[in-house]
């Protein structure tokens, strides 16, 4: 099978597809015939005899995923992919990560936030695609790149922001930083600043909904988590260790691979030996899905299919997003490797450019609704640096809270008493 | 003039040794001889008042000099109590522990290599998966850096986790998840998500079980925020010590040792607890405060035997928790005795000992009438050999010396 990842490609050339490829990429969403064009990636993949997306316990397939939706498609007559509603949330949900990251941008240009910031531009697709199909309390771990994740499952932007100006109000309450972004409310398990470290978290997760499920015998638990991470954490060993565990015990979770081919400077070719990562899912017993993470109605197919696959119990499923960030690495990053022209390769297929298109196109929407949402969320993201600009900073008597559930932890002091009931301990000025 | 000690002492101190070599074959309970706990075929039952059998065959009975150990013992240390009480190992106690846990509170669960069929490579976790299930006692794969970071994905979705480590070495592989989510996610989180984990397993050296297999992590995981160190070293201590680590908030880390699984002691019927943050005093006395834990409490307890025909009173502490330290049981001593010895099996450089002696120096500098003496093992990687061995670690001749040094 021929595909643009193969090494000859990339280094000496700007990145193309495969020119024996259908649409997608020309205009990114298919909608006029759905059975005479495959939705899905672009690549061809490989093909098991059986093309339906069942497996067995032992053997994972690779599906092309233009098979799965073409099953669905021809049973049911409608021919587009998303309700008008359904069209303005996904919209919505982009365009406030877009604006949200571009803001942070600006922010910390202006002495804002400081530190490590990893904005998610570009690859808005594959949050929204993805976590818009989720329930509360369902789980979502992410990596450093974790404020559009963080928003797209409903922490609100005011919590994100202040959180990022390392104010009191913060989601984290300006303890977590820009990396670290949890919420108990939303189930964001994180916000990890190690790559891989966060894929064990998530595991543990499905493992929970799994041990209620069958231990503590809470028949209706069927919480999926989902565990986000990059091209370059695919060569880390928590990653296999994890599909290992995950195939072995079923556990209901999807492991989602933001491909942006960068890992910071390093091009994902030259690190990794087979560069093609949804074929690792076969190996360890669960399907391996390549998509086209540009594309977010094609994200939210093949991710529909793989919650629902987690949700009945059927374990999990290694979903390759081929996405690209518009930006460098981190703010502090110059992004100087990057080719020019992969660039405007991957900037001409913005997936909010791409959806508005189609929604357009299909009469989903009118131009003026769409304006309508982009000014809403202007003022959503305005508002929130304001909330953000007039909370406070945390005081000095933050700084021993929540470094322990159990503040006895701290010890027993000289005088006989638990440190923590030293009233300099409030103060954060106590000696530990 | 008080010297600080290295693991093998001065040279006085090492030949003061008994030439009689180190022959696990030969009868290893001669009356200056650190406690010998074999597993397998010559499995020995020691007891901690101090008599030892060989073999419930029958093989030899040795009796050690009696104890001169005061009986007081803390208020709640059950063996003289009314209660008729029962017999047990220290791994059946850990065993007996963790057990209860599980009954009291459908989240606990094990996880670890071979903790579910294999009943756990040191049989702590004995029987657990017939009766509770493979998915409660999980036999995971070897993985530890991800079944730890498992552990604690399920800790913060509700769950209540025992994390093994088959050796506490092999803990190295989850330092990662140990110290950057463990200690951690509590804090970074802005307290929203709990770990209530416990992280158990033994180390220490134990007969000539390589370097790799001899490691002693209390120090290497001793900075990290946020978590607390325990070491139990009594099957009263070591229920009481599991029991309350899981149902403890933080996350813990549990030291056992190689060696002292095989202890024999006789332990309350009734659920009890020990408190996570409490050292436990072991015998009072005026002359010096020793202060140890773990499998050096028995070298220390020996060379107390010592002591005491000798004429000192040495009052013995056992530190128990090494995160954080009892600074009031500790305080309390150095105040009475104004001299302390350290006695520890961690390296000599950044061990816990070293910890104590800043802590002590710090809080207490006022009390003392000579500076703080710290015995530690060597900086040397465990060596294979028995002889060599030996002398990596503190015996309970170089602690003789060490007090009356010290008490000059």
């Amino acid at each position: 099978m021929a595909t643009a990842f193969s090494a000859a490609k990339f280094s000496t050339q700007p990145f193309h597809l495969n020119p024996t490829s259908t649409t997608s990429h020309d205009s990114p969403l298919v909608f006029a015939n759905p059975t005479s064009q495959f939705l899905g990636s672009t690549r061809k993949l490989h093909l098991t005899s059986s093309s339906k997306f069942n497996l067995t316990r032992r053997s994972g397939t690779v599906v092309a995923v233009s098979d799965v939706v073409k099953q669905k498609k021809s049973k049911s007559a409608p021919t587009l992919l998303i309700t008008k509603e359904e069209g303005l949330e996904l919209y919505e949900d982009m365009i406030l990560g877009r604006a949200f990251e571009d803001m942070c941008a600006q922010m910390y240009y202006r002495g804002k936030m400081f530190g490590f910031v990893h904005l998610y531009n570009g690859q808005e697709a594959v949050s929204t695609g993805f976590i818009k199909l989720l329930k509360q309390q369902d789980s979502v771990v992410s990596t450093y790149r974790d404020h559009v994740h963080a928003l797209s499952k409903g922490v609100p932007a005011r919590a994100v922001m202040s959180e990022l100006f390392g104010k009191t109000t913060g989601c984290c309450r300006g303890q977590g930083g820009s990396m670290h972004m949890f919420s108990r409310e939303h189930n964001v398990l994180g916000g990890f600043a190690f790559i891989g470290e966060g894929i064990p978290v998530a595991t543990g997760a499905a493992f929970t909904s799994k041990y209620k499920r069958e231990v503590l015998k809470e028949a209706d638990c069927d919480h999926v988590t989902l565990a986000f991470f990059g091209d370059g954490t695919c060569n880390n060993g928590q990653f296999f260790e994890c599909l290992n565990m995950a195939a072995l015990w079923k556990l209901p979770i999807v492991f989602v691979v933001e491909n942006n081919l960068w890992a910071i400077g390093m091009s994902h070719l030259r690190a990794t030996s087979d560069p093609q990562i949804y074929k690792k899912g076969p190996a360890f017993g669960m399907p391996g899905i390549h998509v086209d993470g540009m594309d977010v109605l094609k994200v939210r197919e093949v991710a529909k299919e793989a919650i629902g696959r987690a949700r009945r119990g059927e374990g999990p499923t290694l979903v390759e997003c081929e996405t690209y960030r518009f930006r460098g690495h981190s703010l502090a990053d110059p992004d100087e490797l990057r080719d020019p022209a992969e660039k405007a390769h991957y900037a001409a297929r913005d997936p909010i450019t791409a959806l508005k298109k189609y929604l357009i196109e299909n009469s989903l929407a009118s131009e003026a609704e769409l304006k309508a949402i982009d000014k809403k969320i202007d003022e959503v993201v305005e508002d929130a640096v304001e909330f953000a600009d007039e909370s406070p900073v945390p005081a000095r008597s933050q700084l021993l809270e929540n470094v322990f559930a159990d503040p006895k932890g701290f010890g027993i002091g000289p005088d006989g008493r638990y440190r923590c009931e030293d009233p300099k301990f409030t103060e954060g000025t106590a000696h530990v | 003039m008080a010297a600080i000690f290295q693991g093998v002492g001065a040279a006085a101190a090492l030949s003061s040794l008994p030439s009689n070599s180190f022959d696990s074959n030969k009868s290893v309970f001669s009356p200056r001889r650190s406690f010998s706990v074999r597993k397998g075929a010559s499995f020995a039952v020691v007891r901690s008042d101090g008599t030892v059998n060989l073999n419930p065959k029958g093989r030899r009975t040795q009796q050690l000099i009696p104890n001169a150990v005061a009986t007081k013992a803390d208020s709640a240390a059950a063996s003289s109590s009314s209660k008729p009480g029962h017999e047990l190992l220290l791994f059946e106690a850990l065993l007996e522990g963790l057990e209860e846990e599980m009954e009291r509170d459908p989240r606990v669960c094990v996880m670890g290599e071979d903790v579910g069929h294999y009943g756990g490579s040191y049989k702590v976790t004995k029987g657990l998966a017939k009766k509770f299930g493979d998915l409660r006692v999980l036999d995971t794969p070897i993985a530890e850096n991800s079944f730890t970071g498992m552990g604690i994905g399920a800790a913060m979705t509700g769950l209540r986790p025992v994390v093994e480590g088959m050796n506490m070495g092999f803990l190295l592989l989850a330092f990662n998840q140990i110290s950057n989510n463990c200690g951690m996610l509590h804090y970074t989180s802005g307290g929203q998500f709990t770990i209530p984990i416990v992280i158990r397993g033994p180390g220490g050296v134990g007969r000539q079980l390589g370097a790799e297999h001899s490691q002693r992590l209390e120090s290497y995981f001793q900075s990290i925020p946020g978590i607390q160190m325990v070491a139990c070293s009594t099957p009263y201590n070591a229920k009481g010590l599991m029991k309350a680590a899981i149902r403890s908030e933080n996350p813990v880390i549990l030291f056992e040792h190689v060696l002292l699984y095989n202890l024999k002691e006789r332990i309350p019927d009734e659920d009890y607890i020990c408190n996570l943050e409490e050292a436990e005093m072991v015998r009072p006395g005026e002359h010096v405060t020793i202060l140890t834990y773990s499998r050096m409490r028995y070298h220390v307890m020996q060379a107390a035997k010592t002591l005491v025909n000798k004429g000192y009173d040495p009052e013995v502490i056992d530190i128990r928790s090494l995160k954080p330290f009892d600074l009031y049981t500790i305080g309390n001593s150095v105040k009475k005795t104004h001299r302390v010895l350290i006695v520890e099996e961690c390296m000599r450089t950044g061990g816990i000992g070293a910890s104590l002696t800043a802590a002590i120096t710090e809080n207490f500098n006022d009390y003392l009438d000579a500076p703080i003496v710290c015995l530690s093992s060597q900086d040397v990687p465990t060596p294979y050999a028995g002889t060599l061995e030996e002398v990596t670690v503190v015996q309970p001749a170089q602690i003789v010396t060490a007090v009356e040094q010290l008490c000059q």
